[in-house]
């Protein structure tokens, strides 16, 4: 229940008091309450939980995570050599 | 697809990182993944089968239908019984043993029970239906409470008479607590939950690494960032280090989300919850604040006394702990399978005792 989908905000608008927007998980759209991320933009990824978006997600960090993972892979690599 | 996660699942990186860890490790260590979505990736993707024999992984208590106390499953199945109600519930819900009974029976004899992907589809149904009354079954951890604070904060400016939360909200950290001063723990370190800490932040969990002594790193969802997370544990432990680390950096920050943990502390507060299986853990859960109190539907509805019976063979408790293994529930895979469960564990996409049956880590004697 706690698996967050993550998804990327194609619409932002106002409804029944409530911030909401569109969201695109890899072609299936569905609504979901941006109430929590006031400085969501179009085109962003978000982390969706119970049609909530409980936050956005950083690209810049998932690359440099990536970065580490591929150094931490390739410590391996130079040993086997 | 673009999707930002799926180099997480990247091949090559799982064997690196796998490998790492395996120079990494010297001795034996015990590791709990807290939230019950990894047990089942990490058992899905075999992660369990591919780390080194020194690393043992046990399945926390982060499996929020398995937790939700008996007397509340049986509330909600009174409540769900009465005329002119709609109980709206998420899916996994419906199939968790009350005392007698289940939500999908009570369904089948024409109540009108339905499953909804979010509380803010229920406020919606409220809307829809102003001659019934519309409960949602506020269950889950701090992940869910920003949407179910929404959804009352919703349903107070629509000024919806109809509408009301059976709460059942609990907190990672309290828990953490208990398992810790246990006297049967093994755990050593913890992959924290990774939604968790995108909602309420690490900073938290600091004082139980310092207290206890144990390494805490916040761990995604992925196989690469579950590896990742615990690499890390691993490293810490190997150097003697109780700190905190974040492993998960593209959806958390030390701080967490804090418009979302305003909405939270707006709507609830703090109380003592009962916790299926292991018992009642002081300030482990949220309730509606006063103001908000007429939306609760313990208030709203009279159901009377509720007299709970757990099955005497389920030892979901001591799995929610670390404490046993599903396989060593007599009932695993025999009297209990998700088709029959015996206990919440059994029937929820997060419990261990159905990750288990479902991959099949069944070891029968
Ligand atoms: S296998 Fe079934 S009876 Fe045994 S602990 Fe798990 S849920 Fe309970």
């Amino acid at each position: 229940m706690c698996l967050g989908i993550p998804g990327k905000i194609v619409e932002i608008y106002q409804q029944g008091g409530l911030k909401m927007g569109k969201i695109d998980f890899g072609g299936a759209i569905r609504e979901a309450c941006l109430e929590s991320v006031p400085e969501a933009e179009i085109g962003q990824y978000a982390l969706v939980h119970a049609g909530f978006v409980i936050t956005l997600l950083s690209e810049e960090e998932a690359r440099e995570t990536l970065q580490l993972l591929s150094e931490i892979s390739a410590l391996d690599e130079e040993e086997n050599l | 697809m673009s999707d930002i996660n799926l180099p997480f699942r990247d091949h090559h990186l799982i064997q690196g990182i796998v490998r790492q860890i395996q120079r990494t490790v010297s001795k034996p260590w015990v590791l709990m993944e807290i939230c019950g979505g990894q047990t089942h990736a990490i058992l899905r993707y075999g992660i369990d089968q591919v780390l080194p024999p020194e690393i043992e992984l046990v399945h926390g208590p982060g499996c929020p239908v398995c937790v939700t106390p008996l007397e509340q499953i049986d509330k909600a199945l009174a409540i769900a019984s009465q005329k002119d109600v709609i109980f709206t519930s998420f899916g996994d819900m419906l199939r968790v043993p009350g005392s007698s009974d289940d939500l999908f029976s009570i369904r089948a004899r024409g109540g009108d029970v339905r499953v909804v992907y979010s509380p803010i589809d229920a406020v919606q149904i409220a809307r829809e239906n102003p001659d019934k009354q519309v409960v949602f079954f506020a269950i889950g951890f701090e992940t869910t409470a920003p949407a179910n604070a929404a959804a009352i904060l919703q349903a107070q400016a629509q000024n919806l008479g109809n509408f009301s939360l059976l709460v059942s909200q609990v907190r990672v950290p309290p828990a953490m607590h208990t398992i810790l001063s246990s006297p049967s723990n093994r755990v050593q370190g913890f992959l924290a939950a990774g939604h968790v800490c995108t909602v309420m932040g690490y900073w938290e969990y600091e004082p139980i690494a310092e207290k206890y002594q144990v390494p805490i790193v916040v761990t995604g969802f992925e196989p690469a960032d579950i590896l990742l997370g615990i690499l890390k544990t691993v490293e810490l432990l190997e150097n003697g280090k109780a700190e905190v680390y974040n492993a998960y950096p593209r959806a958390v920050q030390r701080e967490g989300n804090q418009p979302a943990q305003r909405m939270i502390d707006q709507v609830f507060m703090p109380v003592d919850r009962n916790w299926r299986g292991i018992g009642l853990i002081p300030l482990s859960g949220w309730g509606l604040r006063e103001a908000y109190k007429k939306f609760d539907a313990e208030h709203r509805f009279q159901v009377g006394h509720i007299q709970t019976h757990e099955s005497p063979l389920c030892i979901a408790g001591e799995i929610l702990q670390g404490v046993k293994k599903p396989h060593q529930c007599s009932a695993f895979g025999t009297q209990c399978t998700p088709e029959h469960p015996l206990g919440a564990p059994m029937v929820s996409a997060e419990g261990a005792c159905s990750a288990f049956y479902r991959y099949s880590r069944i070891i029968r004697s």
